[in-house]
């Protein structure tokens, strides 16, 4: 009986999730009915009434400096999609080492690399500036793709997924069959910690692609900028010409989509391969 | 699965020297030796990395919070700006400066919002993804971590346009009814506007985390308490809390982190608002000091600060846990 009470449907707790979940969607229900609307109907009609505008906004947003917006996009995926696929392979490797491994100074790389994880950007993001200034990196691609490589926190989880995905006989049996580190790395640890590497690839994407003060500092010319720093440049100009606030709608519904689509795809897969990962550890 | 199998499946057929290879023994002698070495070629690019852009950084931040520069006439041509040792003054005038305690005193305030907030519907929503009582939970999961993909910069420019009396909702519904609404964005109220938009942007990527600490409770720990006529919510408190607090230690030390950093979502919002100044946070200020005044002396120290106020509450509050949430796979 009290089974049966645990998997009755329970109103207020589906209550509960179903307010949480529309409180999510609404900027985003919001931002696919405004980019519909034309720059007077914005400020004018009701929120969630659509309109018919939502090609000329895109073709207007297109034209803008000769399609400025599209290499604002290709740019984000060059940052996140390559800065995070670096990131993952040497996380992946320094979390192995740090698993997988006993020797000398191994705590004190793994407390001193997990202090990273505790400095807020803020200290490194003049200093970097100063530096990468010096070897006059500033305002290049280089500024921002170099310092996102280094993620204390993958770092971390890598090595919380090599532990558990990865057992110390399986490690010593590739040995003993006369594979090499690298090849043991490369052939048997690398495929078990894969879940775990997809995870820390996402981890880093997002917080790249969610990072704006190492753009918004390094990078001068626009032609560099990553969507966020672009689309807060938009709505500045839109102080002074209010016309800019469709661009800036019309392109935070296009940056949002390809994003929201790449998320829905990985995150099933990521979601089973976290708890497989919990349920392994 | 026995070990070898999996061996043998991770390595997918490649042909390997099997147990009767003569050359086994030698090769495995050379192997010990070298593998000395191979943690630290592992480890060699985050090590490089880190040094470049962490460790080096850093080191460079509190060397420039130490120095000043003296500019003498006109501070045009060269040696008319000289750099040089300031001691503690930097450090002693940003604690003085009522612009970097203003901030200080409003993030710590944005901070008790948001974090309890935020964490606490996490937690909340995490239960009751793991609880099997509630319905349309794959449709809230996979809504309330969307916004995970959202960057702070487009939730601000999305919920910003919300706020405007022109666009919002709220405004209309309050309308009609005929209630006056006070703005959002006066300064009495930006506070909240802003921590909507962090609470927003950060509950589903915590709740994942905790119900997957949830997820891996072994379900036999509470059945017998089901069995035994325990409420949901009893359940929750008495067992599944207390076995997934680690996580949730995780995410209150990665939010008071993130909370104490807050910049994109306020430097957005400023267009849209007059109450949002240029020292609103102490990472606007900083911004502020080192870029658009060029104080870079003043601008380390002040940074150098808030890495220590960060680093002190959230490694205080680490070490307090560590025995729990690190080491796991050393104590096994």
């Amino acid at each position: 009986m009290s089974v049966r009470s645990a998997t009755r449907p329970s109103v207020p707790a589906t209550a509960i999730l179903i307010l949480g979940a529309l409180y999510c969607l609404l900027p985003v229900a919001w931002v696919v009915l405004a980019s519909t609307k034309s720059a007077g109907e914005l400020f004018s009609t009701l929120t969630f009434l659509p309109s018919t505008h939502l090609f000329d906004n895109i073709a207007e947003l297109v034209a803008y400096r000769d399609g400025l917006f599209w290499r604002w996009m290709a740019n984000t995926a060059l940052y996140a999609g390559v800065g995070a696929a670096l990131s993952a392979v040497v996380s992946a490797m320094a979390g192995y080492a740090l698993a997988k491994y006993r020797f000398a100074g191994k705590n004190a790389v793994f407390n001193v690399l997990l202090a990273g994880v505790l400095v807020p950007g803020v200290v490194l993001a003049i200093p970097q500036y100063l530096l990468l200034a010096q070897v006059e990196l500033t305002n290049t691609y280089w500024a921002v793709l170099l310092p996102s490589i280094i993620s204390p926190y993958g770092i971390y989880l890598a090595r919380i997924y090599a532990a558990a995905a990865v057992p110390d006989e399986v490690v010593e049996a590739a040995r003993t069959d006369g594979a090499g580190e690298l090849r043991t790395f490369v052939q048997v640890a690398v495929p078990m910690m894969l879940p775990g590497l997809v995870t820390v690839f996402l981890f880093q994407f997002v917080a790249i692609w969610n990072n704006f003060m190492l753009p918004y500092i390094m990078l001068g010319d626009d032609k560099l900028f990553p969507l966020t720093v672009g689309l807060s440049g938009l709505l500045n100009q839109g102080a002074s010409q209010p016309a800019m606030y469709t661009l800036v709608v019309t392109g935070a519904l296009l940056s949002v989509i390809p994003l929201i689509a790449l998320f829905l795809l990985l995150q099933r897969f990521w979601q089973v391969d976290l708890a497989a990962g919990a349920v392994k550890a | 699965m026995t070990t070898e199998t999996t061996l043998r499946g991770a390595l997918g057929g490649t042909p390997t020297p099997r147990r009767d290879s003569p050359r086994r023994s030698a090769r495995a002698r050379s192997v010990t030796s070298r593998r000395a070495g191979a943690p630290w070629a592992f480890l060699a690019p985050a090590i490089v990395l880190f040094v470049a852009f962490l460790a080096a950084p850093i080191l460079y931040a509190l060397y420039l919070s130490f120095r000043t520069e003296k500019v003498s006439g006109l501070g045009l041509g060269p040696g008319s700006r000289v750099e040089m040792w300031n001691g503690l003054t930097n450090y002693v005038n940003a604690l003085a400066d009522p612009e970097f305690l203003g901030s200080v005193g409003r993030v710590g305030l944005y901070g008790l919002v948001v974090v309890p907030v935020m964490l606490g519907s996490a937690l909340l929503f995490a239960l009751l993804l793991d609880s099997r009582r509630a319905r349309a939970r794959n449709f809230s999961r996979v809504a309330i971590f969307l916004p995970y993909a959202v960057p702070a910069v487009i939730s601000s420019l999305l919920w910003g346009f919300l706020y405007l009396p022109g666009v919002s909702p709220f405004y209309w519904i309050f309308e009609q009814l005929g209630w006056d609404v006070p703005s959002l964005f006066s300064s009495r109220l930006v506070m909240f506007a802003v921590a909507n938009i962090a609470v927003w942007g950060g509950v589903g990527f915590n709740m994942v985390v905790i119900y997957t600490a949830l997820k891996a409770v072994p379900s036999e720990l509470y059945e017998a308490a089901e069995l035994d006529g325990a409420s949901q919510v009893g359940i929750a408190w008495r067992i599944k809390i207390p076995i997934v607090l680690p996580s949730i230690i995780m995410t209150f030390v990665f939010s008071m982190i993130a909370t104490l950093q807050v910049f994109a979502e306020p430097m957005t919002l400023r267009p849209l608002s007059n109450t949002i100044s240029t020292t609103w946070t102490p990472l606007m200020k900083v911004y502020r000091d080192a870029f658009t005044r060029g104080d870079l002396y003043s601008a380390s120290a002040t940074s150098v600060i808030i890495a220590l106020a960060t680093f002190l509450l959230s490694f205080g509050f680490l070490r307090l846990v560590q025995s729990r949430a690190f080491g796991q796979e050393e104590n096994r």
